[in-house]
């Protein structure tokens, strides 16, 4: 199939869709490779670096939609302001559309693809599930948002992060607290430990206490029970309580710390409101506050989106182009996630798509399908976070219940046996047999309560047992038939064997189970 | 010595033995239990002595003598991963006492019995025979295949079972020749051909069964070496030898249950032999199209990720016991302790070749038997361990059993290692297990592969520590 990578359009969108090393990899699972001239020059990929890797250089941007059957973007469709028309048109009959779309927030687009008998795969719908993590571009995108908010608070904030005591006197490390601990959240920990500060996060999913641990950083805890988890590792909405007591939290330790990080987003919803302006007035002068949800309206009251501003001395951070400000990296994660899930779209690497709906994270990702919108999907039931893996489906264990007919019957069977062996057998007979029959129930009996761990010895120790069939032997030595008698003592060395070593290497083993 | 006297002492030795089976119900009273069964045969041997039908103590010393002392010698000898083996042969010495017990029974003039009597102690003399014969000759095969001496695989003739009917047919027909027998010499020939037969059987038997199913095969030869003892018992007119019989049967029939349960098998399809021939490989692979690379692990990664993990379980199999590396297992398992890692060890009911058999290597090497879980203890605490080792172990820990109903082991219990956050696979090559079944768990996102010896691969694991 033919792969075209326009360039973006979107004013400050630095990243490309595929990268060099990302095109040969394309070649290789038989697809041939376009590329809008200039489209990887932002990011740091030249179109030599790309013809180099096989891909074909075309300068029209309409002449590339053209061409293409699969089309690789980074935003969504928009207004083309060089060709005055919208992508979606340039998006015809059959092409294949991957890119972000954000399916949840533009059902309009999602239409206008529809219309134009199109296929769409939101690389945001891609479902969080173990198979699907290498072509999970959400997570890659907000790993590096989280370390660039980092840098980006470095920039603002006035000092080192990392205490030192140098000639010209003592410096405090920085304290960081982070909110929300998902990705992003997570990469801004390890960014900010390395960097020195003394680090703190608070989610409300407790299982993430000990990721956070993991990384070194504090886990700030409430005094307060309730379960943050929603579906797909993502966190829900809390109670006004829990909220209450998180707002007292994060005030306490706005006078504290010298820069906040927040990353809390609820899928589908607005960004909740979580650092006041009164917490903003109660940081030190020159701290630092980096809203990672500012596209989504921010944590922060005061966060503009796209800027950074100052209020009260305090810098609050509302970029919302943290990937395109690292495009070099960003392109290349991005591009990584697109090539395995065209790996997934090329089962038989032989540059045929198969947009398989039976598949779930392709119809996950699937929005939109030869013209009909096939969002929202059905759900994935599989948490993304490894503390509550739910239980797999029970084993199929036939167990017929026993009719109680059956029972009784087996009993009358049973009864009339023993009956007719009594009428006919003498009573001697009988009576060994009366031996025998309890004899067996005790053996049940008993033999039920044997711990399994010591079943080899039980083998072993009724294998000495049986050797009693030595008295039988032995009963038979004085026999007055030669032959019996010569067999008899044969059988008492056997059994004699069975008995010394069946007692022995059970005494043995017993020997070595030890506490 | 009168008669009242040695059936009292016979009681008693019959409360002792019952008192050891209880006794082995747990670790702390087992060996009290052991000793409760040495007891009660010393009782139950010296009482048969003073009585009246033994006299030559002479010809009784030898023998006794002589096979104790081979007995006790094996009993010192034997390695723990040899345990099954030394099971098996007893088992056929049993059976090959019952059977020469029964012939010098049935050679002794002594016994006259006419009428019913008659008939009952012919069937009873018959059956002592049959079951002692089928018992040795099983146990003896059963000896050769755990030893490696047989192949392993299941050997399937043509229309066994129509051989395995005929078998048993012949053996009624000479049944009925044999009581309606004149003379003891008349009655020679058709015992002598039963017992051809039996003895037949029994090799048949214990060929056509697969190396998987070995702990039923050895826990049903128990049961027939207990039921051989109960028969002759029943000819000599001995309660002593009846009531221990039922014991040791009633054991070996509970533990063959309770293997077939383990491995959701049905006791018949077992003994009609044949698993793990036809299934190769028709469950695996095909339907798991995706999952078509392993992720191979070398020993010092997996120390590395040994060292960071905080939970660790250890799922033995029976590729421990051939590569003989309990004890290093055991001193891997002390080094993680010391770190304060949690090591346990969860023990499958059918891992091994003998039931129990992986808690006595387990013991052997000195791994404390509260570490050491069953089944149903761990399964599950699995999800929340940081790595679960197997080593050596395949069709015990296969998801098959779980996910695909047409799977040859669908519906039988497995530990469910897969919900551990990693698992590392110990083995020597990607071969599938006895049951011939394709492992996807091995195609896990979560599984890495360390092939090689598990001896050579457990020491440079624990070098690397």
């Amino acid at each position: 199939m033919k792969i075209g990578i326009p360039a973006e359009v979107q004013t400050n969108e630095n990243r490309v869709a595929c990268t060099p090393e990302e095109t040969e990899k394309l070649i290789k699972l038989g697809h041939q490779v376009a590329i809008e001239a200039g489209a990887g020059t932002a990011a740091g990929y030249t179109d030599d670096a790309f013809t180099k890797a096989g891909a074909s250089l075309i300068k029209s941007t309409r002449q590339l939609w053209e061409q293409s059957e699969i089309v690789l973007k980074v935003r969504a469709p928009q207004h083309h302001p060089v060709l005055e028309v919208d992508e979606t048109s340039l998006l015809t009959q059959g092409k294949i559309l991957i890119s972000f779309l954000a399916p949840g927030q533009n059902p309009d687009l999602l239409e206008a693809i529809a219309t134009n008998k199109a296929t769409a795969l939101a690389v945001e719908a891609v479902p969080r599930i173990s198979r699907a993590q290498k072509m999970d571009a959400l997570s890659s995108m907000a790993n590096i948002a989280g370390y660039r908010s980092v840098i980006e608070a470095g920039q603002h904030f006035g000092r080192f992060f990392t205490g030192q005591i140098t000639a010209a006197g003592k410096v405090p490390p920085a304290k960081v607290m982070i909110i929300g601990a998902g990705v992003a959240g997570l990469a801004a920990i390890g960014a900010a430990v390395s960097l020195g500060a003394i680090v703190r996060a608070f989610d409300t999913r407790p299982e993430v206490k000990e990721q956070i641990e993991s990384m070194s950083a504090e886990f700030l805890e409430l005094e307060f029970e309730e379960d943050g988890s929603g579906e797909g590792g993502y966190a829900k909405t809390m109670s006004k309580e829990f909220i209450d007591a998180e707002m007292a939290l994060f005030l306490e330790q706005a006078r504290e710390v010298d820069i906040i990080i927040t990353t809390a987003l609820i899928p589908g919803k607005p960004a909740p409101k979580l650092i006041t302006t009164e917490m903003v007035e109660a940081m030190k002068p020159n701290s630092v506050v980096v809203d990672l949800a500012a596209e989504q309206g921010g944590n922060c009251e005061l966060t503009v989106p796209g800027e950074a501003i100052k209020h009260n001395g305090v810098t609050v951070v509302g970029y919302t182009d943290y990937p395109s400000k690292m495009a070099t990296q960003s392109s290349q994660l991005y591009a990584t996630n697109l090539r395995h899930l065209l790996t997934e779209l090329t089962p038989e690497k032989d540059g045929n798509i198969v947009v398989d709906m039976e598949d779930e994270v392709i119809r996950s990702a699937t929005v939109v399908h030869d013209g009909t919108v096939t969002w929202p999907p059905p759900p994935v039931k599989l948490s993304a976070a490894p503390a509550k893996p739910k239980a797999p489906p029970p084993a199929p264990v036939e167990e017929k219940p026993n009719s109680p007919w059956a029972t009784v019957i087996a009993m009358i069977v049973g009864g009339l046996a023993i009956l007719s062996v009594g009428s006919v057998a003498p009573a001697s007979f009988m009576n060994h047999f009366i031996v025998f029959v309890l004899a067996c129930f005790v053996g049940f009996q008993v033999i039920w309560s044997v711990t399994p761990a010591l079943h080899t010895p039980l083998m072993s120790v009724t294998n000495a047992i049986s050797g009693i069939i030595v008295i039988g032997a032995l009963l038979q030595v004085g026999s007055s038939s030669t032959f019996g008698a010569a067999l008899a003592i044969l059988a008492v060395a056997l059994a004699s064997i069975n008995i010394a070593g069946g007692f022995l290497v059970t005494l043995r083993m017993l020997k070595m189970f030890q506490k | 010595m009168n008669n009242g006297f040695i059936i009292s002492a016979y009681v008693i030795s019959s409360i002792l033995f019952i008192l050891s089976l209880g006794g082995l119900s747990n670790q702390e009273t087992s060996r009290r239990g052991n000793i409760y069964g040495m007891i009660g045969m010393a009782i139950a041997i010296v009482a048969t002595l003073m009585s009246d039908q033994v006299s030559n103590y002479v010809l009784i010393l030898i023998p006794v003598i002589f096979g104790g002392a081979i007995g006790a010698y094996f009993a010192a000898r034997v390695e723990m991963t040899a345990m099954p083996e030394l099971v098996a042969i007893l088992h056929s010495f049993v059976g090959l006492a019952a059977t020469l017990v029964g012939f010098a029974t049935y050679l002794d003039p002594a016994a006259h019995f006419v009428g019913v009597e008659k008939t009952i102690h012919d069937v009873e003399i018959y059956l002592g025979i049959l079951i002692g014969a089928v018992t040795f000759t099983g146990s003896v095969v059963a000896y050769g295949k755990l030893n490696g001496s047989i192949g392993s695989k299941a050997l399937i003739l043509p229309a066994r079972h129509f051989l395995n009917l005929g078998i048993l047919i012949a053996c009624i027909i000479l049944g009925k020749f044999f009581i309606g027998a004149e003379s003891v010499s008349s009655g020679m020939l058709p015992l002598i051909l039963m017992t051809i037969l039996a003895l037949a059987f029994g090799v048949h038997m214990v060929m056509a069964i697969g190396g998987a199913d070995m702990p039923v095969v050895i826990s049903m030869l128990n049961s027939y070496s207990g039921w051989a003892a109960a028969a002759t018992g029943f000819m000599l007119s001995n309660d002593l030898l009846i009531v221990v019989g039922a014991l040791v049967g009633s054991s070996g029939a509970i533990l063959s249950y309770i293997m077939c349960r383990a491995m959701n098998r049905k006791f018949l399809s077992v003994i009609m032999g044949g698993f793990g021939t036809t299934t190769g490989g028709s469950g695996g692979g095909s339907s798991e199209g995706e999952q078509t690379e392993v992720t191979p692990i070398t020993a010092a990664e997996t120390a590395d990720l040994l060292t960071e993990s905080n939970s660790l379980v250890i799922v033995p199999g029976y590729g421990m016991a051939v590569a003989h590396a309990q004890h290093l297992v055991s001193e891997l398992t002390k080094k993680l302790r010391d770190k304060d890692i949690d090591v346990k060890f969860a023990i499958h009911p059918v891992a091994g070749r003998m039931p129990g058999h992986m808690n006595v290597l387990l013991a052997e090497a000195k791994v404390p038997y509260d570490i050491v879980l069953e089944m149903d203890e761990i399964n599950d605490d699995l999800a929340e361990t940081d790595v679960v080792m197997v080593i050596g172990a395949n069709d015990i820990v296969n998801p098959s059993a779980i996910d695909e109903p047409d799977s040859p082991i669908a519906g039988m219990p497995v530990l469910e290692v897969w919900n551990a956050k990693s698992v590392i696979v110990m083995k020597r090559s990607m071969a599938s297990g006895y049951a011939g079944v394709e492992n996807p768990l091995f195609f896990k996102d979560n599984t890495q592969m360390l092939f090689g010896d598990a001896k050579e691969s457990v020491e440079t694991i624990v070098a690397s520590l």
